[in-house]
């Protein structure tokens, strides 16, 4: 059969009781494929942070219906919302949220806690993980001894020790410069590459371009950039 | 090497997505449609267990607290100190309680009465269940509390006359004999005697029936003994005594004043004494119910109701009354020290659930739900409570028996009070922490994640 898409959302809206009533997306519709690489771009206020709660489990759509994976998630609980939030989801953030006084690997071993990681497999995937973001000689580092790009790579760890189905990655290279920043891309377009769906939302043009397809935000309507 | 980021999936999971592959293989995969159909992935299969289990919680919150040392020791200052001032005022209420009674009647409440069960009989008379063993006060010597024991009996002498001169006087006017008792060495302690000259006599004079006897003071008086530097002699029957020493103030049994006293050993051998009749002992302040309750044990543990035993109870009506009006003034006091106490942890947690906005909004873009958050920042504060009483509960204890030790009181408190004091503890820490708790689960996860 084929792969139903990792992300799907039919006529999603998103509305925030006033008064006056303020719509952040309106009428939403977004498929993300089984191994894209998307980047959402677009202004302060227009929807983007919205449209992350909603793809990260975070937020329920007032109307409209958002499918993770092929099921749907808007009949789930607070609880199988968090459950699939752990489970088939990675985030990246801006300022990485590294926990500073942990370990690289007691902070990668942090996601696998709420991910459902059977507990024996744990240490020995965090062990993978950050093997596999090339920080295995930092592994008993804490945070406060990295570089910016060496703390956006162990977040990166973190997000992908869980085995999830999507990546978000929210400006995630806002805080780095040109040369870190491209490294981090690197890394997540290996990712890609390995199979992993990728979403980015950023402000910059240069990250968004180098992805697949590129999406841009105005006034909570999606436009699909050729 | 290449991670197994896809499909690394628990095993349960992936059995259970390989189960719902094949009922949905021959279905039309209309992902739009097939939302109400078990579709991929639908419901969502997670290993529960492993989803952040109490061990996990524990672990989570342990680091919380231990992040911070200086700062857990100010949070948990205002616990101990609540905690610890609440043992204090109780346990010296109760120990001031117990030391009141005991000015108002030192002998009546260190004092055990040990005597033989008594029966009637069918013929009316009173006959003794059960005899005191020998030794008896080796065996309750031994017991808590217990600080010296010494054995009474009355000693038969088949009316032979006891005089200070064996002379046969027929003019003289028929005097009443003083009575013969007999006692173990340490008797004279036991019943708070003092001994005026001389000296009494001891375990070795017990032992090998030696022909001593101590007087009491009146019964010295009456044979016309006053000193025993002369070795004086007294004669019961046609037996001579040597008197060694003379006593006094004799609280418990002032018949002893009266008397001529033999070591028991010698009443056995001379005038074949059988059972001893009374066994006194005398106690540590409070410790009544308790000797009360093991003095017949120790003596026959085959038959501890062959005993009556009298004995200062543990408590007194004056003791509750008082007790009443020391503890209504000092539990206020105390209770006001923990609720400032518990505002402290409720700040402190407060105060650290604003500095851990980012950690809570990881946690919960992790996949913690509100619930997981909630129950971490609990636990953080119950711990810490429970960490403060204990610390309080232990320093209080110390203080009362410190104190009671260099004002020479006996320190009494109640062990559910050292316990329960602990746990109040975390209950302070529960109330605390849940207002914190539940402003961290509502934290938005995504502002607090772009807020820093």
């Amino acid at each position: 059969m084929t792969r139903p898409p990792v992300v799907e959302l039919v006529d999603v809206t998103r509305s925030f009781p006033g008064p006056p009533e303020v719509q952040a997306l309106k009428s939403v519709n977004l498929r993300v494929e089984s191994g894209d690489y998307l980047s959402i771009v677009g202004p302060s206020g227009s929807g983007k942070s919205t449209m992350l709660n909603l793809l990260g489990l975070l937020d329920r759509p007032s109307v409209g219906e958002y499918y993770l994976d092929g099921a749907s998630t808007g009949s789930l609980d607070e609880e199988q919302r968090a459950a699939l939030r752990g489970g088939k989801i990675g985030f990246v953030f801006q300022a990485f949220h590294l926990m500073p006084h942990r370990t690289v690997l007691d902070n990668v071993l942090l996601a696998t806690l709420y991910s459902g990681v059977p507990r024996a497999e744990r240490e020995s995937r965090a062990r993978a993980a950050i093997d596999r973001v090339g920080l295995t000689h930092r592994l008993d580092f804490t945070p406060g001894t990295l570089s910016g790009g060496e703390r956006q790579r162990v977040a990166v760890a973190r997000a992908v020790v869980g085995s999830p189905e999507l990546l978000l990655a929210d400006e995630p290279t806002g805080n780095l410069d040109a040369t870190t920043s491209g490294e981090v891309m690197d890394l997540f377009e290996e990712l890609n590459a390995d199979g992993l769906s990728l979403v980015i939302i950023t402000h910059d043009r240069a990250v968004a371009e180098r992805a697949e397809r590129s999406i841009r935000i105005t006034d909570g309507r999606l436009l699909e950039l050729a | 090497m290449r991670l197994t980021l896809r499909r690394g999936r628990s095993k349960n999971a992936a059995d259970a997505t390989d189960a719902l592959d094949a009922t949905d293989a021959t279905e039309a995969p209309d992902a739009a449609v097939a939302a109400v159909e078990p579709g991929w992935g639908a419901p969502p299969v997670m290993a529960r267990a492993d989803r952040f289990s109490l061990q996990d919680l524990l672990v989570e919150a342990s680091y919380g607290i231990g992040a911070k040392p200086s700062r857990l020791i100010m949070t948990t200052l205002g616990t101990v100190l609540g905690i610890a001032s609440l043992v204090v005022t109780v346990g010296f209420a109760q120990t001031a309680a117990g030391q009141i009674a005991n000015q108002f009647d030192a002998v009546a409440t260190t004092q055990v009465l040990v005597e033989p069960a008594t029966a009637r009989t069918g013929g009316g008379t009173q006959v003794a269940t059960g005899t005191l063993p020998w030794d008896a006060p080796e065996r309750v010597e031994r017991l808590a509390g217990v600080e010296r024991a010494g054995l009474v009996a009355d000693v038969d002498v088949k009316d032979a006359p006891v005089t200070s001169v064996p002379v046969n006087d027929p003019s003289a006017a028929a005097l009443l004999s003083p009575a013969v008792v007999a006692t173990t060495a340490d008797l004279l302690q036991a019943v708070r005697g003092s001994v005026v000259t001389g000296r009494y006599f001891d375990a070795g004079h017990d032992a090998r029936g030696d022909h001593v006897a101590v007087l009491g003071k009146r019964a010295a008086e009456q044979l016309g003994i006053n000193r025993v530097d002369s070795q004086p002699s007294i004669f019961i029957g046609e037996t001579s005594y040597t008197v060694i020493g003379i006593i006094e103030g004799v609280e418990r049994r002032s018949d002893l004043l009266d008397s001529v006293i033999l070591p028991m050993g010698t009443a056995r051998a001379d005038f074949g004494l059988g059972a001893p009749a009374e066994l006194h002992v005398q106690i540590a302040t409070g410790a009544g119910a308790l000797v009360a309750r093991q003095a017949p044990i120790a003596l026959s543990p085959d038959g501890p109701e062959n005993f009556t035993v009298t004995a200062p109870s543990g408590k007194s009506a004056l003791q509750d009354d008082i007790q009443a009006d020391v503890n209504i003034v000092f539990l206020i006091l105390g209770g006001i020290a923990l609720l400032a106490g518990g505002l402290g942890i409720a700040n402190v947690t407060m105060l650290s659930v604003m500095e851990r906005i980012g950690e809570i909004g990881l946690r919960r873009a992790l996949g913690a739900t509100r619930r997981n958050i909630a129950a971490q920042f609990m636990v953080e504060s119950v711990v810490i409570g429970l960490l403060g009483g204990l610390i309080g509960s232990a320093l209080g204890v110390f203080a009362v028996v410190i104190v009671s030790v260099v004002q020479g009181w006996t320190p009494i408190l109640d062990p559910w009070l050292a316990i329960g004091s602990a746990l109040l503890g975390a209950v302070v820490g529960l109330a605390a922490g849940a207002l914190p708790a539940r402003r961290a689960s509502n934290i938005e996860p995504i502002t607090a994640l772009r807020g820093s």
